[in-house]
């Protein structure tokens, strides 16, 4: 029983939850770079700074300073407006190219 | 750190399983969705992590706002149509970037392997946020006033966004081609 | 007052050269009158006139020891030791040279504006007239070397401006350059020899340098060979300034310049200054006898040479030229035997003579309307009468024939050739036979020209001329006599032939005595009164020898002709100057124009070219390279950010490492 309850309580490490939050970065991070679908690669953008967020949870955590958590806050409103921003200028793209493939747009080649 | 490790990783595992969900599934529909489990399961860390506001937050924002829009711009550009990007030209860049990801990702890890972490710096110890009454009232006490300007800040931006997305999404009249462009009308 | 002296004609120059810059020379602006710009040139050369003529009596006021009257302008440089100053000297032996360049320069002047009253660009010739006048004036007056070759070289450059004056002309075009390319290689040992005096003596002021080179005293023995180098040197500057073998070619090419130009130029100044340079440094030359020597036979050589070559030439300008060479020659054979004064008096007499001829020929030309050919001449006597009588002045001063100017400098020439230390009867054997020859070839011009038949048709002159002539000239085309502006410098310049030659009487010479604290007098052994006077009648003989032959050939020519048929292959050959020319061309003008076109096609197009366009090339091709990333997809963009961020991140946790 003890044995049992000590599953559910003890230490992870900090940088387990570190390490973790990196592979997640990496991973939104690969989307952005592979995928060309641009709702995707928008969606992978919210993986990163999803990340970021929990580092800033986890050093707040750590350090026991407030800051960290107040970030993330802004950090939240801020990938909000960017999403919402983003999708207009993505249903105003689609309304010209009829596509969301991010091999179409590429005006700005040479 | 004192949390739960089972839990930490069951929430973990979730959460690299739905994150390459959502970046190697073909469906946009399929990948809003395994972005929600992801949050959910953020969400759940956060929480362990005594970050209640932020876990509330999270789902509220997130998983409840963005992700709302999302599956509704996908529901307008009929875009839950599988593309089959993966196949495409450009193979030997996809390759390097997961490589080069992948090295990122080592670095990473290294990194944070080997750094030790200082002592404490502020006195937000768990029992002096228990005794302030709670995590949520520490940090709206502290948004209002240390963070206050922020706090405005982020209502301006806010607003700046909800202008410019409306202003985006309109729809004009007559044809809206970009100058220069060369594709299809 | 002293800089006055060359101060007049800079501001004549600089008056009519700016009316010419700014209100001729720009298109569809009115012609100035050569009246108005020649009245000003004149003026201004009169004005330097009056005042050498100031500075003559106030240095003739002066004791012997001191008269010298100086003007320091403004110190020009330092550079190490090397001091600098532009000073402006006058004393006996400048004192004539500027008396003969702004008088007769004064003449020259007044003629031209009757000679150059139908030119397109009158003020432009004046102009330059001026800008030469000032050169020149700086060359004898000025105080130290450098600045005398800053004359030197301005002369240089007038004479091409003026010898190509109408350098439309191919041809005349082409002989500026060769005179100015010619006279480049003597400045190249003028340099040299400056550069040489300066490291010897450690100063290049004239005073300085007199003053120095007398203080060492026998002690001068050790550098003998140094200076026998630097006079050598020096006196390459004087075979192409003064037109000496081998650098004369460029002055019988030179006659393509308007005649003025001629007379005031190529007969009595600029050529000048090479006598001007080795009387000014004769206490250097004195020191070498060996330079001495190669001066004396390159002066004889040259006059005997040029002489044999004016024999057979029919362009009248082209036989006054080679006597210029001639009589330059003789100039240089007086100083070569250290008879310096000797040398300047023929300089200021042949200066009178030369000139007077110059300017006649001018008027035979112009009134024979541009004809030079003097085959095509004859009996201009009566139809230019004060031409032919001003000739004839200069003619007998040439010939030796006493009382005239030219008998008392070549005999003082002739009789130092003998009698001297340096000379030898060599040197007088070549300088009489060219006195004979000299004699022969002027009375073969003079007779050719103004007596006998007239072997030119009136009618076709007038014809062919109407076409192209200005309706402001008037007389309609028959030959005649030149207008009172030209006439009278021709009557002032006879007068002082005639005279002229009294200030240089042997044994009462005025003139060696008043160049006496410049070029010192050194007696020679006694000289029997019998061997002067002896020569004397020999040379005058000797002169009539020659006019009696002249006369005789050329007054049927019938005879001449003869006597051509007689001699084919040397008539030939004297009349294609010895060929020197050609000798020129093929050893020294084509090698140079081969070589340099082959390093311009093999070596500045080929590989300089080629590298400054490679430079574009490789630009481009780089851009062109690097142009591949710019895809436009935003992937790739992302992708290129991350290889930066793993690098910056990579090498920032290496550090830490």
């Amino acid at each position: 029983m003890d044995q049992l309850t000590a599953q559910f309580t003890g230490q992870v490490e900090p940088w387990v939850v570190l390490s973790f939050s990196a592979v997640i970065f990496v991973i939104g991070l690969a989307g952005v770079l592979v995928r060309r679908n641009i709702l995707v690669i928008l969606m992978s953008i919210e993986l990163m700074l999803n990340s970021v967020n929990l580092t800033f949870v986890t050093f707040s955590k750590q350090l026991h300073d407030m800051g960290g958590q107040l970030s993330v806050f802004f950090i939240i409103t801020v990938a909000a407006a960017e999403s919402a921003v983003g999708l207009g200028l993505i249903i105003s793209m689609f309304r010209t190219l009829r596509s969301v493939d991010t091999d179409e747009i590429q005006l700005l080649r040479e | 750190m004192a949390i739960s490790p089972v839990f930490f990783y069951l929430f973990a595992a979730v959460a690299i399983l739905c994150s390459l969900m959502v970046v190697f599934k073909r469906n946009p529909v399929a990948n809003a969705f395994s972005l929600v489990l992801v949050f959910f399961a953020f969400a759940g860390i956060y929480a362990m992590l005594d970050a209640h506001l932020i876990a509330a937050l999270q789902v509220l924002v997130y998983a409840g706002a963005i992700m709302v829009l999302f599956v509704f711009v996908i529901m307008l550009l009929n875009a839950d149509v599988p593309s089959f990007d993966l196949a495409r030209s450009h193979a030997v860049v996809k390759v390097a970037s997961i490589t080069g990801c992948l090295v990122l990702l080592g670095l990473f890890i290294w990194a944070f392997k080997n750094t030790t972490f200082h002592a404490p710096i502020a006195n937000f110890t768990p029992e002096n946020v228990e005794a302030a009454g709670g995590n949520t009232r520490v940090v709206s006490e502290l948004m209002f006033s240390d963070y206050i300007l922020p706090f405005e800040l982020t209502s301006v931006l806010l607003l700046g966004a909800i202008v410019g997305a409306v202003a985006m999404a309109k729809r004009k009249a007559g044809p809206n081609l970009p100058p220069g462009y060369r594709g299809k009308a | 007052m002293l800089a006055l002296i060359p101060l007049f004609p800079l501001l004549g120059f600089l008056i009519n050269g700016c009316w010419y810059a700014f209100g001729q020379a720009p298109k569809g602006r009115t012609k100035a009158s050569a009246t108005v710009t020649g009245v000003i040139a004149t003026l201004a050369i009169g004005a330097a006139f009056v005042v050498s003529l100031m500075m003559f009596l106030q240095l003739q006021g002066m004791p012997a020891e001191g008269r010298v009257v100086e003007q320091f302008l403004y110190h020009w440089m330092t550079i190490g030791s090397f001091n600098l100053d532009v000073t402006f000297r006058v004393d006996s032996l400048s004192t004539l040279f500027t008396l003969v360049i702004t008088g007769v320069g004064t003449l020259i002047h007044l003629y031209s504006i009757g000679y150059m009253g139908h030119d397109e660009t009158p003020g432009k010739f004046f102009a330059y007239l001026n800008l030469f006048c000032f050169a020149m004036l700086v060359l004898v007056l000025g105080g130290s070397l450098p600045l005398m070759f800053l004359g030197w070289e301005g002369v240089g450059l007038c004479s091409y401006l003026l010898i190509g004056y109408w350098y439309t002309d191919i041809e005349k075009a082409k002989a500026g350059k060769k005179a100015f390319i010619v006279n480049r290689v003597g400045d190249f040992g003028f340099l040299l020899g400056m550069f040489l005096i300066f490291t010897t003596f450690h100063t290049l002021d004239f005073a300085q340098l007199a003053h120095t080179v007398t203080a060492l005293g026998p002690a001068i023995s050790a550098g003998i060979g140094t200076i026998t180098v630097i006079c050598l040197l020096l006196f390459l500057g004087c075979m192409g300034k003064s037109a000496q073998i081998p650098l004369y070619v460029w002055l019988p090419d030179a006659m393509a310049g308007p005649t003025p130009v001629s007379a005031l130029i190529h007969a009595a100044t600029m050529v000048t200054s090479g006598i001007y340079l080795v009387s000014r440094l004769n206490f250097l030359y004195s020191l070498s006898p060996t330079a001495l020597y190669v001066v004396a036979m390159v002066g004889a050589f040259t006059a005997f040479f040029a002489a044999t070559i004016a024999i057979v030439q029919t362009d009248i300008k082209k036989i006054l030229a080679y006597s210029t060479v001639s009589q330059l020659g003789y100039m240089f054979l007086a100083c070569g035997v250290g008879a310096y004064s000797a040398g300047v008096f023929h300089v200021i007499t042949h200066a009178f003579f030369k000139a007077l001829m110059f300017l006649g020929a001018g008027s035979v030309i112009h009134g024979m309307h541009e004809e030079q050919d003097i085959m095509k001449m004859g009996g201009l006597k009566k139809y230019m009468p004060k031409t032919y009588w001003t000739f004839m002045m200069g003619w007998l001063a040439i010939c030796g024939i006493p009382p005239f100017a030219g008998f008392f400098s070549k005999d003082e020439i002739l009789w130092q050739a003998f009698h001297s230390d340096h000379g030898s009867i060599v040197l007088w054997g070549l300088g009489a036979l060219t006195a004979v020859m000299t004699a022969f070839y002027m009375t073969r011009l003079f007779s050719l020209t103004f007596w006998g038949k007239e072997r030119f048709d009136t009618h076709a002159k007038q014809q062919g001329h109407d076409d192209h002539h200005d309706s402001a000239h008037g007389h309609g085309g028959a030959v005649h006599e030149s207008p009172m502006v030209m006439v009278l410098p021709l009557i002032i310049l006879a007068v002082l032939s005639v005279v002229g030659g009294f200030m240089g009487f042997p044994h009462m010479s005025w003139i060696e005595h008043w160049l006496e604290p410049v070029i010192p007098v050194h007696e020679g052994a006694a000289a029997s009164a019998g061997a002067e006077f002896g020569l004397m009648g020999l040379s005058i003989a000797l002169a009539g020898a020659g006019i009696g032959v002249a006369i005789t050939i050329y007054g049927n020519l019938a005879t001449a002709e003869r006597l051509k048929k007689r001699f084919p292959v040397l008539h030939r050959v004297l009349e294609n100057k010895w060929y020197v020319d050609e000798i020129y061309d093929a050893v020294l003008v084509r090698p140079i124009q081969f070589l340099s076109e082959s390093l311009w096609k093999g070596f500045d197009v080929a590989v300089i070219d080629r590298i400054v366009l490679g430079f574009g090339r490789v630009s481009v091709w780089s851009g062109q390279t690097v142009r591949v990333i710019q895809t436009g997809s935003i992937q790739i963009y992302a992708f290129m950010l991350l290889l930066g961020v793993v690098a910056t991140v990579g090498y920032l946790i290496y550090g830490m490492v």
